[in-house]
């Protein structure tokens, strides 16, 4: 019995559980630039800048997951 | 002994080469391959090359990194030779004294601090090879070559080479791993910190590696995967939601290569200066 069907479906689930924390840790980012930003606004650019450096960075832990699944989803 | 085809330019019609489903098609478009594909016109075959029973055989992505190369080495070499005459830039200069001024004031003096002059060459070039091969990537019929796993991976061995000769230099070669553990940590603690900072060492331009591999191919995987689902749904009704959609990731996507090169040229920078700056 070969698993490839397990494999793949392992690769939906897994990417869709990567996104969930990617999303939900850059969401929370977001939130907090904003307030921040809100509250004093001659910071913003400042903020803006460190909100995109720390958003990429969340994103390549979530790509880790993801290229663990591709590699799932090539079996 | 070198073993070579000609090139061929073979007319291919697209029913001859269908592909069997959808994530082949993605697949054949995102990796690396064999041929150029200007379907439904032509398919471009590359030439094969055999040294010593290893496969350097010219595939896509070699071919637009020797664009991507000869693009930059034209622009930069151009880019100096105007300032012989005088050092307020015009024009084309100008706009490539905007990037150049960026990655020094904003990447390499904060991160790096003193003596960031030695490193400058290392993270202008990187900033810029992976800029021109994120932007290439994105033209129609080609291909993207920070995409490839060799590319990113190469790059980081570069940046983990600079980190560890950097440290090295400045601290001693012993003084360097020495440096690496923290002050004030209690004694039994030692062995694991020693184990967890050398793991440090590695994993961070792994992280580097990984993180642009996977952001290029990503991408690209999104916006195929949008254009197929027209042909998978079979009706031209399906455009006007794909087209959008596709354009708004391709947009992204230009956002996206912009902020990995400033990414992997940043995080460079900043473990160089932890590196180098060590009591920090």
């Amino acid at each position: 019995m070969d698993g490839s069907g397990l494999a793949a479906l392992a690769a939906g689930i897994g990417a869709g559980l990567t996104i969930i924390g990617g999303a939900l840790g850059i969401g929370k980012l977001a939130a907090s630039a904003m307030e921040a930003s809100g509250r004093q606004p001659e910071a913003a650019g400042a903020i803006r800048t460190s909100m995109i450096i720390a958003a990429a960075l969340i994103e390549g832990i979530s790509l880790f997951a993801l290229v663990i699944c591709f590699i799932l989803a090539g079996k | 002994m070198t073993d070579s085809t000609s090139t061929q330019v073979i007319v291919d019609s697209l029913i001859n080469t269908k592909p069997t489903s959808s994530s082949d098609w993605i697949l054949h478009h995102v990796m690396d391959g064999d041929y150029l594909d200007f379907s439904p016109f032509f398919k471009l075959y590359l030439p094969h090359f055999e040294l010593f029973g290893i496969d350097i055989s010219i595939t896509r992505h070699v071919l637009f990194m020797w664009l991507g190369s000869i693009l930059l080495f034209i622009i930069m070499t151009r880019v100096a030779k105007a300032y012989k005459s005088s050092m307020v830039p015009k024009g084309f200069t100008n706009f490539w004294e905007l990037f150049i001024v960026f990655v020094r004031d904003e990447i390499a003096k904060p991160t790096i601090g003193k003596g960031f002059e030695k490193f400058l060459p290392y993270l202008l070039t990187a900033f810029f090879f992976i800029l021109f091969g994120n932007f290439l990537g994105l033209i129609p019929f080609s291909a993207t070559f920070t995409s490839n796993i060799a590319v990113t991976a190469t790059m980081a061995i570069f940046t983990f080479l600079m980190i560890q000769f950097g440290g090295m230099r400045n601290n001693g070669a012993f003084g360097y791993f020495k440096g690496l553990i923290p002050h004030g940590v209690p004694g039994f603690l030692l062995p694991i910190m020693i184990v967890v900072e050398l793991l440090g060492l590695l994993s961070k331009p792994f992280a580097l590696a990984i993180r642009l591999f996977a952001n290029m191919t990503a991408g690209h995987i999104v916006i195929y995967a949008l254009i197929s689902l027209l042909f998978v749904m079979q009706s031209y009704l399906w455009a006007g939601l794909v087209v959008p959609m596709a354009l708004f990731i391709y947009g992204l996507e230009i956002l996206v290569a912009l902020l990995q090169a400033y990414i992997f040229t940043m995080l460079s920078g900043l473990f160089i200066g932890m590196a180098v700056h060590q009591d920090h």
